[in-house]
């Protein structure tokens, strides 16, 4: 096994799958916070057993740290590789007459995620990592005990105008990485065929609504809460 | 020297397994210990290279392309014959060697073509088991279709690219080999002289086309698979580095060159646009199955589309003369290469060309579309009177049928052909005529073989449509392989052929002294300047139609304009150099002495056959007069200049077959 | 039609090479463009200079010797042609056109746009085969029947002419559209069967070996392709790796 992810098809397959967790990652992800928007509660008791389960925080949860890390150290290591194989460049490339804009910059909107996921770790991971496991409460509960505080917690983060532009961003910048990467990673687990036309549509409809959804979430709480 | 065919004693049909039966072979261990040099890389030099490490030899193969992948073979588009009856309409061993000796005007060896048609069964099974992904029909059963000269369908296909299919099957069987280092092989190396040591073919000097290094190398036999000499015209179909060097080098050294006015000029090929053409585009054969060919009747109409003020479309049925299904009706338009070229510029000649130079007559598919588009509406159950419904389904199977050839006329032309009738008109396409080969395809020089349309053996005067794949592969893979045996079995104790011997040092210098005197030559003109009008002076007097004037002004404007090149040709850069125009300096040069046999082989063949025409020897309507005579092979034997040339006759015996007048009518 | 043509020139393959400017008149409509480039080195020749060495036989589309990038393009502005089928129509009057090698440290430059693609070529002995002698023994030929579908793609994918146009246009110089289409005719016949396993895994540890970038699904070589070999062709063959490591 280990052979295969030398190989160069190995590790695009690899990329593919690793991409395939990270896009349901962000499906459930997606169908927790939209609770946010229609039901408080609801919202606070999912995340309640997400953040305090056992199997999610030590098993689902390190996977999910390896699947990111994994994703964005590969698909490093592969454009460093892919640049590398040219090393003299054209004096003129018009890339736009046979590719997308997406296809060719995944390095870039990855890499612009990157930047938005520290940001999202420092705003919501690091703060909860914190009050779990070194202040030591795990009740999830308000200051007061009076309810759950994930929705407030939330509700509060989405005051400043700066940080809800900068999610748009980030937001945008994933649906560009997905328009692309999608099909691609069908494309790479060998799902082209005459069977799987169909699916293309499917991936710019994920690709578009999910960070759409994410989009009108932080919107939403920004004008609900602050204004 | 006396030509001996070696033709094995017996009936026809048993004489290959009889010869097979009795030559001598080289056991498995004594085959490590022999080396064979094989020269060009196509249907005929892939293949033989590929069986022959397969059986055990060292082969070291070489090819001016960078791979061996692009050799011109690739460039066939229509099929590949095969008597393999799966149509069940009547075809047998006997009516395919039966179709290509009578559509080679009987100038072709009995022996020799019976074994091809005997052994082209066995290439279609050979391609098959390689992954040649032949058409199929619907049952899952390899598919057919016809091409001219012949009544029933035996010709197997791939798309428009069944030469580039064939070809990537040897190469994919070669490949296998070099990944064994069974054959080592030179890619961008040209063959510059043939090395004989002891009166046999001993080594080649070759040149590195990238380093310009020369090169010796030794073997125990040398193959030649080089090819045809078509680009002596300049302008033809086959590809721009097409060249007789290696052919023409070996004739220097003592290989009779056969027939080598019998050139295959393509009725169906894209018109000259203008003096800027480098090359002819080949339009396949089989289009000839479903297009009609004609021109107007009226010569005013032919006049108006010249000068574009009328549209071939908006000429009525009754004012187009089909001049094929006209003189033809037996055969229509699937009549052999050479009468379907004739007939063109007998027509064209007459004024009825129609394109703006007047040189080219239409290959019209609309009855094609109709047809088909009826047959399509019928199966549908659709209204078969709707036009524009006709029109559509049957422009969509005309396009399953044709559809790159379609496309590739379009580029090249700018005119859509399902709506406007294509223009074609004959180019050069193919050489019968090449180096004199015994029955085991050897060439007069021991040690020496020469293989597919480099030989001369199986087309006669004129070669049927999807003969020549069939050759090239039935020498490469079935013939030589075992005839060369035969030789070579006297070769096991005689140990690796040393490359340091005054013969080799002597090749080595005259090679030298060419590249040198090209390199210093202080010139004026360009190599392509003297190879164009090369190509005037061959296609003019020397091209569809001949006469002993023409012929003879021919002699002496190619040896004066040779006398020129040499004197003013202009070759830039260095010798140790990638360096394109010094290459074809080489071979424009061997050109213009090849034109010059050319035109000498034409002048004493006084009759006409196959693609040989003498306006002297024709009938009263006009078609080929053969001679009695005539029926021998020229073989030429080379004696300095080449109007010096020997006259060897090769008597041509018919035993199995009745010589009638060829008649397609 | 009065060009600029910026064409790039290199000695050989240790010098170091830059895009040299040539004006040129006189050019038709009707000729492709590897005549128009003829025009331009029978000028060059006469004048004493170097002709530009450009790659180029058949001139037909089928032999896969031209190449050039021109104007960012492999095989330039048209679809499904090679550049021996481009025809200067496509071009304007007074355009400048940037004629430039196929670029990718596996196919390294030779002189001026000639460059070297025998990676290819070695891609293809590691297992671009069905390792059947030559007998004449073989059985029938239609022995096996093959789906005309089947037969067909397998015949869509042979049509590769092993231009590398593919590895030019690729972002990453990746070969795999050439490998993914000879492993697909391969795989979609059934005499390809035998060898499968081996095949793929051996082409794909010749590709890796030979430095072409991994293939990132931008679909660019698809487009570029002149003989428009299908992206389906890679996913094919990406699941016959996956197969092949299944199996072991």
């Amino acid at each position: 096994m280990s052979g295969f992810l030398k190989s160069s098809i190995g590790r695009k397959i690899a990329m593919a799958l690793s991409a395939f967790f990270l896009m349901f990652f962000i499906l459930q992800h997606f169908a927790i916070n939209i609770l946010s928007v229609f039901n408080p509660d609801a919202f606070n008791e999912v995340s309640h057993f997400m953040g305090t389960n056992p199997l999610v925080q030590f098993v689902l949860q390190p996977i999910l740290i390896f699947g990111v890390v994994f994703h964005f150290v590969m698909g490093f290591v592969l454009e460093f590789k892919n640049r590398a194989s040219r090393s003299v460049s054209y004096a003129v490339n018009n890339g736009s007459a046979n590719s997308t804009w997406m296809s060719r910059n995944m390095i870039y909107s990855g890499g612009f995620i990157l930047i938005f996921l520290v940001i999202h770790f420092i705003d919501f991971w690091i703060p909860e990592l914190n009050v779990k496991y070194f202040v030591g409460d795990t009740s999830g509960l308000l200051a007061d005990g009076s309810d759950y505080r994930y929705f407030e917690e939330l509700q509060h983060k989405f005051v400043p105008l700066w940080r809800v532009t900068l999610y748009c961003i980030g937001f945008i910048f994933l649906a560009l990485h997905l328009l692309h990467g999608f099909n691609s990673a069908f494309q790479s687990v060998g799902g082209n065929n005459k069977y799987t036309k169909s699916l293309n549509n499917i991936g710019k409809a994920y690709a578009v609504l999910i960070p759409l959804g994410f989009i009108v979430i932080a919107l939403f709480h920004f004008f609900n809460n602050s204004h | 020297m006396a030509l001996d065919s070696k033709i094995p004693k017996g009936p026809l049909s048993d004489k290959w397994t009889t010869h097979k039966n009795n030559i001598n072979l080289v056991n498995p261990a004594n085959k490590r210990n022999i080396d064979v040099i094989v020269v060009g890389t196509g249907l005929a030099g892939g293949s033989a290279a590929a069986t022959l490490a397969e059986l055990g030899y060292n082969v070291k193969a070489f090819c001016f392309q960078d791979s061996p992948r692009r050799a011109h073979s690739i460039a066939a588009q229509g099929g590949i014959n095969a008597a393999k009856n799966y149509q069940g309409d009547g075809d047998s061993t006997y009516r395919l060697f039966y179709d290509t000796v009578k559509g080679g005007d009987y100038r072709s060896r009995e022996a020799n073509v019976y074994r091809l048609a005997e052994v082209s069964t066995n290439i279609i099974d050979q391609c098959v088991a390689q992954g040649v992904p032949f058409a199929r029909d619907y049952g899952g059963l390899l598919d057919n279709r016809s091409f001219g000269g012949v009544l029933v369908s035996r010709t197997f296909y791939a798309k428009g690219q069944t030469g580039q299919q064939l070809l990537l099957g040897a190469y994919s069987a070669m490949n296998r080999q070099i990944g064994r280092g069974k054959i080592k092989m030179y890619n961008r190396h040209e063959m510059l002289d043939v090395v004989i040591i002891d009166g046999k073919a001993r080594g080649i000097i070759t040149r590195n086309l990238v380093t310009g290094e020369i090169e010796r190398h030794s073997g125990h036999a040398v193959v030649l698979g080089s090819g045809g000499y078509g680009n002596v015209f300049y302008l033809s179909t086959n590809a721009m580095g097409s060249n007789v060097t290696a052919a023409w080098k070996a004739h220097k050294r003592g290989a009779y060159f056969a027939n080598p006015c019998y050139t295959q000029i393509h009725p169906t090929c894209i018109p000259v646009s203008g003096d800027h053409q480098s090359k002819l585009t080949l339009m396949s054969e089989s289009l000839r199955n479903d297009g009609r060919i004609w021109v107007p009747k009226k010569l005013e109409d032919a006049k108006a589309i010249q000068n574009k003020t009328l549209k071939p479309t908006a000429i009525a049925e009754e004012d187009r003369d089909y001049f094929l299904e006209r003189r033809y009706p037996a055969f229509g338009n699937l009549v052999p290469r050479d009468v379907a070229s004739r007939a063109a510029k007998e027509r064209c000649d007459a004024g009825f060309g129609v394109n703006a130079t007047g040189e080219a007559v239409f290959l019209d598919f609309a009855s094609a579309i109709i047809r088909y588009g009826k047959e399509q509406a019928h199966v549908k159950g659709l209204n078969e009177n709707d036009e524009n419904l006709v029109k559509s389904l049957g422009k969509e199977i005309v396009k399953s049928k044709y559809g790159n050839l379609f496309q590739m006329y379009e580029k090249i032309v700018d005119e859509n052909p399902y709506e406007t009738p294509m223009m074609i008109y004959p180019a050069v396409h193919y050489t019968m005529g090449g180096i004199w080969v015994d029955y085991n395809l050897q060439t007069t020089v021991p040690g020496l073989y020469a293989i597919g349309e480099a030989n001369f053996s199986d087309h006669g005067a004129n070669r049927l449509g999807a003969s020549a794949l069939m050759q090239g592969l039935a020498d490469g893979y079935f013939v030589l392989p075992y005839t060369i045996g035969n030789y070579l079995s006297d070769d096991i104790r005689t140990g690796p052929i040393s490359t340091e011997s005054k013969e080799f040092e002597e090749a080595e210098k005259n090679v030298r002294q060419q590249i040198d005197k090209f390199i210093n030559n202080k010139g004026t003109k360009p190599v392509d300047y003297f190879h164009k009008r090369l190509g005037k002076i061959m296609w003019n007097k020397c091209g569809m139609a001949r006469n002993e004037k023409d012929l003879k002004e021919a002699i002496e404007e190619i040896s004066a304009l040779r006398k020129e090149f040499y004197k003013d040709v202009l070759v830039p850069g260095d010798a140790d150099e990638f360096n394109e125009e010094l290459a074809k300096a080489g071979r424009v040069a061997d050109f213009l002495e090849l034109g010059e046999l050319f035109a000498k082989d034409a002048l004493v063949r006084e009759e006409s056959a196959g693609g040989h025409f003498r306006e002297e020897y024709q009938t009263a309507e006009g078609e080929a007069q053969r001679r009695k005579e005539f029926q021998f092979v020229s073989a030429w034997e080379y004696k300095g200049e080449p109007k010096d040339a020997q006259l060897h006759k090769e008597e041509l015996v018919y035993e199995n077959i009745e010589v009638k007048e060829r008649s397609y009518k | 039609m009065k060009l600029t043509l910026k064409i790039w020139r290199q000695k050989n393959a240790k010098n170091k090479g830059k895009i040299v400017e040539y004006p040129i008149d006189g050019i038709s409509p009707d000729m492709s463009f590897l005549e128009m480039l003829d025009v331009l080195n029978q000028k060059l020749i006469t004048a004493g200079e170097d002709p530009v060495a450009f790659d180029h036989d058949c001139r037909e589309g089928i032999c896969g010797s031209c190449s050039l990038y021109i104007n960012g393009e492999a095989h330039g502005p048209d679809r499904r042609v090679t550049t021996c089928q481009l025809h200067m129509r496509k071009f304007k009057d007074g355009d400048t056109i940037f004629i430039e090698p196929f670029r990718a440290n596996s196919f390294p430059v030779i002189k001026d746009l000639i460059v070297d693609r025998s990676a290819f070529d070695r891609i293809q002995h590691a297992g671009g085969f069905i390792s059947v002698n030559t007998s004449g023994n073989t059985q029938d030929g239609n022995a096996i029947p093959i789906s005309k579908h089947a037969a067909d793609e397998a015949m869509d994918a042979a049509t590769c002419i092993g231009c590398g146009a593919c590895v030019a246009t690729c972002k990453n110089s990746s070969a795999m559209l050439f490998v993914g289409a000879k492993v697909s005719q391969y795989a979609l016949l059934p005499q390809g069967q035998v060898e499968a396993t081996d095949r793929v895994q051996n082409m794909v540890a010749q590709m890796d070996l030979e430095g072409f970038g991994n293939c990132t699904n931008t679909g660019a070589c698809e487009v570029e392709c002149p003989k428009g070999i299908s992206l389906e062709n890679i996913a094919r063959m990406n699941r016959e790796l996956i197969k092949a490591n299944l199996k072991g």
